[in-house]
């Protein structure tokens, strides 16, 4: 019988594969989005999971608008990386510093 | 163990692997096609927790819409991705460590052993219903306005994106129809009067 932990487990497991790829890949904005992506996904699982183990379909509604905004998020996303890449002929996080900041 | 938990294990274990190879291919292409690979593992995984149409969903906004996106970025970008590798190693010990240490305070708080909650009947089928109606009902009556905002908000998104990618060009040739059209002949043409001359005559 798959339990409500087995979920939260794996939603857990994938956060943390997400978190340690933001870390390793601090350069390359693209696998920087694609981690961002996996940490929504591992999140939706854990909504889907107290949705049903609740009985509440609100979590499940709440998923609906993550995957909204997540896909409005990765357009506008892209977006400004071709307009970086076009400006500054690089993807590198480290090599944007024009702000000094 | 029953089968319903071997697919589980199955999904979850594709899903993982697939993750672990997106934060770690050379190629990003290769990462894109990982993480469709991770998106439609999950999608299996929440169909086992009867989610039907958010997994249907999931394939068809990420790996439809989303992950070709990426990977059409991917492709169209000339980037020099072993330049942007640089530094994989010396962050490498520091994002496990604090990945692993994450990974065992959450499964120290959800409490693998201890909460053993046991599934119910799927919640939708209690009420009589199946789950897009069940998910409907509750969408279209007290979410209807965050409904509609999520509307308005990839409007927005849309425009942002196409507003931002937009360029003008200088020295480019390009037509444009309306002055095309708009021309008349007297702009172009101007009729001269000319005495008529012989080969070798010297106008008068």
């Amino acid at each position: 019988m798959i339990t409500l932990a087995h979920f939260l487990s794996l939603g857990a497991l994938l956060f943390c594969i997400a978190v340690a790829g933001i870390f390793i890949n601090r350069k390359n904005v693209i696998v920087l989005l694609m981690c961002i992506e996996l940490m929504l996904l591992a999140v939706n699982t854990n909504f889907v999971a107290f949705s049903r183990y609740l009985g509440d379909p609100a979590g499940q509604v709440f998923v609906f608008f993550i995957l909204t905004v997540a896909a409005a998020e990765a357009a506008i996303g892209l977006a400004i990386l071709v307009v970086l890449f076009r400006n500054r002929a690089t993807i590198d996080v480290t090599a944007i510093d024009t702000l000094k900041g | 163990m029953t089968f319903e938990l071997v697919c589980f294990y199955f999904f979850a274990t594709v899903a993982g692997i697939a993750a672990l190879s997106v934060i770690s291919v050379k190629n990003p292409v290769v990462a894109a096609l990982c993480l469709v690979l991770t998106f439609f593992s999950m999608a299996c995984v929440w169909l086992l927790a009867q989610a039907e149409f958010l997994a249907v969903a999931l394939v068809l906004v990420y790996v439809g819409a989303v992950m070709v996106l990426f990977l059409f970025v991917v492709m169209m970008l000339d980037v020099d991705f072993t330049a942007v590798r640089e530094g994989f190693v010396r962050f490498l010990p520091v994002g496990v460590l604090v990945a692993v240490v994450m990974l065992a305070e959450m499964l120290m708080m959800i409490g693998v052993r201890t909460l053993q909650t046991p599934a119910t009947a799927d919640p939708a089928l209690l009420a009589g219903m199946s789950n897009m109606e069940w998910l409907g009902h509750t969408l279209f009556r007290d979410f209807l306005l965050p409904f509609e905002i999520a509307s308005l908000i990839l409007t927005v998104g849309l425009i942002a994106a196409v507003t931002l990618t937009l360029r003008k060009r200088t020295g480019t040739k390009i037509q444009k129809p309306s002055q095309q059209v708009r021309v008349r002949r007297e702009d172009r043409i101007r009729l001269v009067k000319m005495a008529a001359v012989k080969k070798g005559e010297v106008a008068p």
